[in-house]
C-alpha cells in the first residue's frame, strides 16, 4: 500500500482538459493544441513515472475515496499495467499531433466537440487499464465505447451508419460481459478482482465458473472484433474521421486484449481458464482462422485504410491465440505483441493520414508515383510495413517469434502455420503496393512524369511522429529483450 | 414432466430474463428498422437489470435503509434485508444505457438526414448506388 496518487493525475489530466476544451475551444480555436498537447504530456510524465516506481517498488494499489476493498473500488497498477499506461499516453500523444492537423482539415469548426471526446476516450483507457474491480470495469469500458461511437459518427458519408452498427454490436459485447460480471457476483458476492481471485479456487461449482468465463469472454471478444464477431470494426475503422482513426484503430483492440489476459491472469487461475484441453485448443484453432481469414479479406480490399483494418482483425487473432496456448512463451509474444501492434498499427494510420491530408484518397491506385511526391512518408511506410510482416529488426519480428515458439512448445502446429502464412499474405499485400508506390509513375508515361517529380511532402506536424513512431518500432524491436526481462516476465504467473 | 415445470417455477426470475434476452436479440438481429434494432438493444439491457436486481432478493427479506447505531453494533441479521448492491450497480447500467441509446438517436437523425429513410434495405441501396 503506498500513499501516492500520482497514477489519479495520468488519468484526471485529459478528463479535466477535455472539459476545459470543450468550454475555451469554442472562444479560441488557438487554445485547442494547447491543451490538448499539454495535458497528455503531463499524462506521459505521470505514466513514466508510476511505471517508475512501481519497477522500484513493486506494484501499487490505491482506494478511491478511501473506501476499504473488498467494498470500494481499487485502482491496481502492477507492472504490466503501468506499461500498458504508458503505451496508451505515448501512442495518444503522438497520434494527437496528427489528429490536430487532420482535424482541422476534415471538420473545420468541429475541433473543440472532437478533442472533448477524444481526451475522454483516452482518459477512459487510462482507467481501464488501472482498475482492479469488475464493474468498474464495465462502466469504463463503455465510456469508451460510447466516445469513440461519437467520434466515428462525426465522419462524412456512411460515418453515421457504420458508427449505429458499432453501436448495436458494442451494446451486446458490453451486456455480455455484464451478464458475466453477474454470474461472478452471485458465485462469489464481491466484484474486486484480487477478492473474486482469492475465492474463486475455494468453490465446488465448476459449470457456473466456467458460463461466467464464457459471458466475460464472449463480451471481449466482441469488442475486441475477434474474427468471426468482427463485422463492425472495418466499416467503422475506414469511415471514421482520419484524426480518429489514427488514435481509436492502435488502441481500442489493444486494450481490450489486455482486459482479457487481466482477468485470466487476475480473476481466475490459470488451471481454470487452461483446465479444458478442448475449449483451449478451439479456442486456438478459432485465432488461426481468424488470422487466415484477416489476411484473406485484406487482400481483397481496394483501399489502403480498409486494408489496414482488416489486418488489425488478423492481429487480434496472434494475440488471442498466443494467450490460450498455455505457455510462457506464447502469453510473453500475446503481451510483446499488444506493444508491438499498437506502434505498427499507429505507424500505418499515421502514414493514411498524411497522405490523405495531401489527396484526401489512399485508394490503391491513387498511391502510383508517391515514392516521389512523399519520399519521408513513405520511407516511414516501408518500416511499419516490415514491422507487420515481422523482418527482423523491427519490433514486429521479435512477438511473432515468441508467438510461433509458443506454437510449436503447445503442439499447435495450426497456430503456427496460421502466423507464417499470415506473414506471407502481408510481405505479398505490402510489397503489391511498395511496387506501386515506387515504379508505378515510371510505368504510367508521361501524363503523371510532371506531378510525379514534385516533392509534396505533408506537413511538420503529421510528418513529425511519423518519424518518431518509425524509429520507435526499431528501438522497441532492438529493446525487447530489457522489455522482457523487466516488465513481461514478472507479470506471467509462475504456473506456467 | 413435473420436475421440469418445478424447475421453472423455482427459478422463475431467470426464465424471464432469457426470454426478454432472446426478444431483445432477436429485434437487434433480425428487424430491419433501424428504431426497432435500438428497442431491441434496451429491451435487451432491461433484462440484464433485471436479472441483477432480482438476484439481490431475499425470501421475507426487508427494504435495506436500516439504523445506523444497530447496523454498526452489528445487531441486524442480514437474511432479513434484501441485498442492496445489485441494485446500486443497476442504477450506473441504467445510467450507461441511457447514454448510449442517447448517442444511438443522434446517430440515427444524422442516417435519416443522410438517407432520408431508417429501413436497412433501402439505406443499403442508396449506398450501392
Amino acid at each position: 500500500m503506498t500513499s501516492s496518487n500520482l497514477h489519479m493525475y495520468v488519468m484526471a489530466s485529459p478528463l479535466v482538459a477535455a472539459l476545459i476544451v470543450n468550454l475555451l475551444g469554442r472562444f479560441s480555436r488557438r487554445s485547442i493544441p494547447w491543451l490538448v498537447i499539454g495535458s497528455l504530456v503531463v499524462a506521459l510524465g505521470g505514466a513514466l513515472a508510476v511505471l517508475a516506481a512501481v519497477i522500484d517498488h513493486g506494484p501499487l494499489r490505491y482506494t478511491v475515496g478511501n473506501w476499504t476493498p473488498p467494498y470500494g473500488i481499487e485502482l491496481v497498477v502492477d507492472h504490466l499495467s503501468g506499461m500498458m499506461l504508458v503505451l496508451i499516453t505515448l501512442v495518444a500523444l503522438i497520434a494527437s499531433f496528427s489528429s490536430l492537423k487532420s482535424v482541422e482539415q476534415e471538420l473545420p469548426g468541429e475541433e473543440h466537440f472532437f478533442f472533448t471526446l477524444y481526451l475522454i476516450l483516452i482518459a477512459g483507457l487510462c482507467g481501464l487499464v488501472m482498475t482492479g474491480d469488475a464493474f468498474n470495469l464495465y462502466v469504463l469500458l463503455e465510456i469508451t465505447s460510447i466516445t469513440s461511437y461519437g467520434l466515428i459518427a462525426m465522419g462524412r458519408g456512411r460515418a453515421p451508419l457504420s458508427s449505429f452498427n458499432y453501436i448495436i454490436m458494442g451494446s451486446i459485447g458490453a451486456c455480455f460481459y455484464l451478464l458475466g460480471v453477474g454470474y461472478m457476483y452471485i458465485l462469489t458476492g464481491t466484484l474486486n478482482m484480487a477478492d473474486i481471485a482469492r475465492i474463486l479456487p475455494n468453490l465446488n461449482a465448476p459449470v457456473a465458473t466456467a458460463t461466467a468465463l464464457g459471458f466475460l469472454m464472449v463480451g471481449l471478444w466482441i469488442k475486441m472484433a475477434f474474427f468471426p464477431l468482427h463485422g463492425w470494426l472495418p466499416n467503422a475503422y475506414s469511415h471514421a474521421p482520419t484524426g480518429a482513426g489514427t488514435m481509436a484503430a492502435p488502441l481500442m483492440t489493444k486494450v481490450t486484449v489486455y482486459l482479457m489476459v487481466r482477468i485470466i491472469l487476475s480473476m481466475y487461475t490459470p488451471e481454470h481458464i487452461y483446465a479444458s484441453a478442448a475449449v483451449k485448443s478451439g479456442i486456438v484453432w478459432a485465432a488461426a482462422v481468424a488470422i487466415i481469414c484477416g489476411s484473406i479479406l485484406a487482400f481483397g480490399q481496394k483501399d489502403l485504410r480498409r486494408m489496414l483494418t482488416y489486418i488489425i482483425v488478423a492481429e487480434v487473432g496472434y494475440m488471442v491465440g498466443g494467450i490460450f496456448l498455455g505457455n510462457a512463451n506464447g502469453l510473453t509474444g500475446a503481451i510483446l505483441h499488444i506493444i508491438n501492434d499498437a506502434l505498427m498499427t499507429l505507424c500505418l494510420f499515421l502514414v493514411v493520414a498524411a497522405i490523405i491530408y495531401r489527396q484526401g484518397t489512399v485508394a490503391l491506385v491513387s498511391l502510383q508515383g508517391l515514392f516521389y511526391r512523399m519520399p519521408l512518408t513513405m520511407a516511414a511506410f516501408t518500416i511499419g510495413a516490415f514491422a507487420m510482416i515481422g523482418v527482423p529488426p523491427t519490433c514486429g519480428f521479435f512477438s511473432k517469434w515468441y508467438l510461433i515458439l509458443g506454437g510449436v512448445e503447445a503442439g499447435h502446429w495450426e497456430f503456427v502455420i496460421a502466423l507464417v502464412v499470415s506473414s506471407l499474405i502481408n510481405a505479398v499485400l505490402f510489397f503489391r503496393i511498395i511496387e506501386l508506390a515506387y515504379f508505378g509513375a515510371l510505368v504510367d508515361g508521361e501524363h503523371h512524369e510532371h506531378a510525379a517529380s514534385e516533392r509534396h511532402e505533408a506537413s511538420f506536424w503529421l510528418l513529425k511522429p511519423l518519424m518518431v513512431t518509425a524509429v520507435l518500432l526499431i528501438v522497441v524491436g532492438l529493446g525487447t529483450g530489457v522489455l522482457i526481462d523487466n516488465l513481461i516476465s514478472l507479470v506471467i504467473p509462475a504456473g506456467f | 414432466m413435473e420436475q421440469i415445470v418445478q424447475e421453472i417455477v423455482a427459478k422463475y426470475n431467470y426464465w424471464v430474463y432469457v426470454i426478454l434476452m432472446m426478444i431483445g436479440f432477436y429485434a437487434m438481429i433480425g428487424k430491419r428498422n433501424l428504431v426497432k434494432k435500438l428497442l431491441g438493444m434496451n429491451i435487451f439491457q432491461t433484462a440484464i437489470i433485471l436479472f441483477f436486481v432480482s438476484t439481490g432478493v431475499k425470501k421475507g427479506g426487508r427494504i435495506p435503509i436500516v439504523d445506523k447505531y444497530s447496523g454498526l453494533a452489528g445487531t441486524i441479521d442480514p437474511n432479513t434485508i434484501d441485498n442492496p448492491l445489485p441494485h446500486v450497480l443497476m442504477l450506473t447500467a441504467i445510467v450507461v444505457g441511457v447514454s448510449v441509446t442517447g448517442v444511438a438517436l443522434a446517430v440515427l437523425q444524422r442516417i435519416y438526414r443522410e438517407y432520408g429513410t431508417l429501413e436497412e434495405n433501402e439505406i443499403l441501396e442508396k449506398v450501392r448506388r
